[in-house]
């Protein structure tokens, strides 16, 4: 493999404190270097040059997914991708097909994306998906947080059984982190019931969703995982919810014991909802914001709306099944055997609906109130609020008031009046940006070669047309967009993959997952276990564990548990 | 000002007829529009390797006037998008005829397959015999059916017509057959001649003239009265007609006029009233 020496262009490394310096990148055998020689040459100068970006919560395989493709065929049939001589064809718009996902991600400079809910029982299928999604490296986060076994470990306060059984899932589904969907409530969803708060016990189990979240931070914490506790909160899309979500961040403040994050809450804009029903519906950001703001133990990311057509999917069933009656459109729900359920219905965010247009300034504020960018990244919690497409026009928005504003005048009138939006003037900088689509999440996902430009982090190295010294870039929200969305170059492992937004060669990329080492005694579970399979699943133990040749390309996250 | 489209030979493949539309053949010379690529098959070809191009075509899309002679049964979405002009057709035409058109004209002399102007916006689709099965209907998994303008079928229609409709006026005079206006939510359907089974099914709004026999009324219809005529949009039709009130299986609103001289079998109903 080649060397290559990016030259001149402003380099935005928040990892290493580079903010638009003009330096140049030397890239040697898929790793970034001190220098290369007789490397091949790429001019940045007048360019932004950024690692690649990283994308934490996007749902991008798995069972329901492909379920969701299936649902829609009106949502692909005006968005065709014709082969090329590089690429596959393919189909796009709210659930791009695998293929396309990767050409697409790509195609704006992001190199590693995350699928957020993995039901452990369909963790092949997921993996078979994220084997055919070129282009970028990925990994997935099995749902644990109304799992039976999760829960009676939980029950009983067996914290290091609990922490066993959940590295053995690691192992057997080849998952990254922790992901808690609305605990205890989906459980409650397989007999038709929810929980209605944190302190509300999940029927059956005598447990409640705060011991539930507590319990796994703890196991988290001490199997020593990468990433934090992955959360979707309980009451997600009801207003009024934001006091569960204080609460939710509140009920794990004391778990946190030096500055690292112990929890992370996921497309936050869904759980920052204020009000009593949908007519007197508001914006909760400040409160969120506030708190976010004076404790070190959370992160958050956006899950920001955008106006257009797209599917709704989440894991989270009784949601799923209130926005169908709410909408009235097709659904699916499903309930996955002993572990959780999802759902899936199309919905359309529109701009003159007032609930909508405060959703879309709900997750503005949130990223504009919070003060410290590490702490606070962008998502669309694609395709839920938007597909990931939109990231640009998201940049845009946060970058540039005049382009929040162009969109403040065609919202519900109402909203308009209502929302806090306007009267902030804060305007993320590049290197905040970079922070926020990169730096930040590569960091509070655990990713040590990702999401910066030092020495030894894999060449992932993006580079748009951009020029910060001669033009103001808030006053020119559509060039920000027009270069996001097209990045100059992508550089995936030290190959040239993107150029002017075109995909010169297609790579597949690699699939993360944490592989635990824990004292021996721990790992002895298989004997419970396969008596446990063989009376409460459909499928044989042997049959459910996945093995490491089942993915393309596996590249474990060694890590050593405290127990 | 005419431009004739004669095909050259019979087709054995499909043809994706996207270019065969006003919008595309306005202010172009007769050279630009027999270079025209459409796909036969997996094969692209040009307009003149199909057709036999003569004529010429207005500067702007409503001076557009497209003839098409010989069997077009092959060819696929004539007209697709079209926003004014006209198009007329001596001979057969395959399925999407007029898909999402927004306005001007097309006329079939001969049969035309499924899906006759579906989705589509507004302007005038007329079909002097038979059409196929989901006329003015939406596009699968959508829901999105007709949204304004007129399609008249002067023979028979196959079955769905007029599904998930939400404005727009459809006059069959032939016969329609299983599941007529199924998941309409608004708009006209006249049907002159006999209907099957099922007409209405689903149905949350809109109005379904039945003005000949109908096989059996969905039993989720209730009896409202005896209607001496029935209106849609500008279109008297004397009865009497039953009015049903439906589907409730939805909780429609929808109205269902089935003629009561020609549907003996449905003289049970007048004991509710």
């Amino acid at each position: 493999m080649k060397g290559l020496l990016i030259k001149n262009g402003f380099v935005y490394d928040p990892l290493n404190n580079i903010d638009g310096e003009k330096m140049d990148i030397a890239v040697y055998n898929g790793k970034i270097v001190e220098k290369s020689e007789n490397a091949k040459m790429i001019d940045a100068s007048g360019m932004v040059v950024m690692p690649g970006g990283v994308d934490m919560h996007s749902h991008i395989a798995g069972a329901k997914v492909n379920l969701g493709r299936l649902l829609r065929p009106e949502d692909h049939y005006k968005d065709v991708e014709p082969k090329t001589t590089q690429t596959r064809s393919g189909v796009g718009y709210s659930i791009p097909s695998t293929f396309t996902t990767g050409y697409r991600y790509a195609r704006m400079g992001w190199t590693t994306v995350m699928d957020p809910a993995m039901p452990p029982l369909k963790a092949k299928h997921t993996h078979e998906e994220l084997n055919d999604t070129p282009m970028i490296d990925k990994g997935s986060y099995p749902l644990l947080g109304s799992n039976w076994f999760v829960l009676e470990h939980l029950r009983a306060k067996e914290y290091e059984e609990c922490a066993a059984y959940v590295a053995w899932m690691m192992n057997a589904t080849k998952g990254y982190a922790i992901k808690i969907v609305n605990p205890g409530g989906l459980e409650a969803w397989g007999f038709g019931r929810n929980v209605r708060d944190i302190d509300d016990p999940v029927p059956n189990f005598d447990i409640t969703p705060r011991e539930i979240i507590q319990g796994l931070c703890k196991v988290n914490k001490l199997l020593n995982m990468p990433h934090t506790i992955h959360v979707h909160t309980n009451n997600l899309g009801k207003p009024g919810n934001y006091l569960t979500t204080l609460e939710t961040m509140k009920c794990v403040e004391n778990l946190a014991t030096d500055e690292k994050p112990v929890i992370h809450l996921t497309h936050c804009q869904f759980s920052s909802f204020a009000g009593e029903n949908w007519r007197t519906f508001k914006s909760a950001s400040e409160e969120i914001s506030k708190y976010v703001n004076s404790h070190r133990h959370v992160t958050i990311d956006m899950g920001q709306i955008i106006f257009t057509n797209t599917t709704t999917m989440t894991a989270d069933g009784p949601f799923q099944f209130i926005l169908y009656q709410m909408t009235g459109n097709k659904w699916v729900n499903n309930d996955v055997e002993a572990e959780t359920t999802s759902g899936i219905v199309p919905f359309h965010y529109k701009r003159k609906s007032y609930v909508h247009a405060i959703q879309w300034t709900i997750g503005l504020e949130l990223a504009l109130q919070i003060k410290d960018p590490w702490k606070v990244f962008l998502t669309t919690d694609h395709p839920n609020a938007g597909p990931f497409t939109a990231y640009p026009k998201v940049i845009s928005w946060l970058m540039s008031q005049k382009a929040r504003i162009a969109i403040m005048e065609k919202i519900s009138k109402r909203a308009r009046r209502r929302a806090l939006l306007p009267a902030i003037d804060r305007e993320y900088t590049l290197y905040e940006i970079a922070v926020a689509t990169r730096a930040g999440q590569a960091k509070a996902l655990g990713l040590k070669n990702k999401g910066h430009l030092g020495v030894g982090a894999d060449a992932d190295i993006t580079i748009y047309d951009l020029d910060p010294e001669k033009m103001n870039l808030s006053k020119h929200p559509k060039r920000i967009r027009r270069a996001f969305k097209s990045a100059a170059y992508t550089i995936k492992g030290g190959e040239v993959v993107v150029k002017n937004g075109e995909i010169v060669k297609s790579v597949s990329g690699k699939t993360y997952w944490v592989n635990v080492k824990a004292s021996p005694s721990l790992l002895e579970l298989e004997p419970e276990l396969q008596k446990v399979f063989e009376e409460y699943y459909t499928v044989k133990y042997e049959n459910y564990l996945v093995p490491e040749h089942h993915l393309a390309a596996a590249a474990p996250v060694p890590i050593q548990a405290k127990v | 000002m005419a431009i004739t489209l004669r095909l050259k030979r019979e087709l054995k493949v499909p043809i994706g007829g996207e270019c065969l539309s006003p919008n595309i053949f306005a202010g172009k010379s007769l050279e630009e529009i027999a270079q025209l690529q459409l796909w036969e098959g997996n094969r692209k070809r040009r307009i003149n390797d199909v057709f036999e191009v003569e004529g010429n075509c207005g500067k702007t899309t409503d001076e557009v006037s497209i003839h098409l002679i010989g069997n077009l049964s092959k060819v696929h979405r004539i007209g697709v998008g079209m926003t004014d002009g006209e198009v007329r057709v001596q001979g057969d035409v395959g399925m999407h005829l007029g898909e999402e058109m927004k306005g001007g004209k097309i006329i079939v002399e001969g049969n035309a397959d499924s899906w006759v102007g579906s989705a589509m916006k507004g302007g005038t689709i007329e079909v002097k015999k038979d059409a196929g099965d989901y006329i003015g209907g939406a596009y699968r998994g959508s829901t999105k059916g007709m949204q304004g303008g007129t399609i008249i079928i002067h023979g028979n229609a196959g079955t769905e017509v007029g599904c998930y409709m939400r404005k727009g006026l459809i006059k069959i005079y032939g016969d329609v057959d299983q599941f007529v206006g199924i998941r309409m939510r608004k708009g006209n359907i006249i049907v002159h001649g006999n209907a099957k089974e099922r007409a209405g099914a689903f149905m949350i709004g809109g109005k379904i003239i039945l003005c000949s026999s109908v096989a059996s009324v969905l039993p989720t219809f209730t009896i409202d009265s005896i209607k001496s005529k029935a209106k849609a949009e500008e279109e008297k039709i004397e009865g009497p007609f039953y009015l049903f009130i439906g589907d409730l299986t939805e909780n429609g609103n929808g109205k269902l006029y089935v003629s009561k001289n020609k549907n003996e079998h449905l003289k049970n109903c007048e004991e509710i009233l």
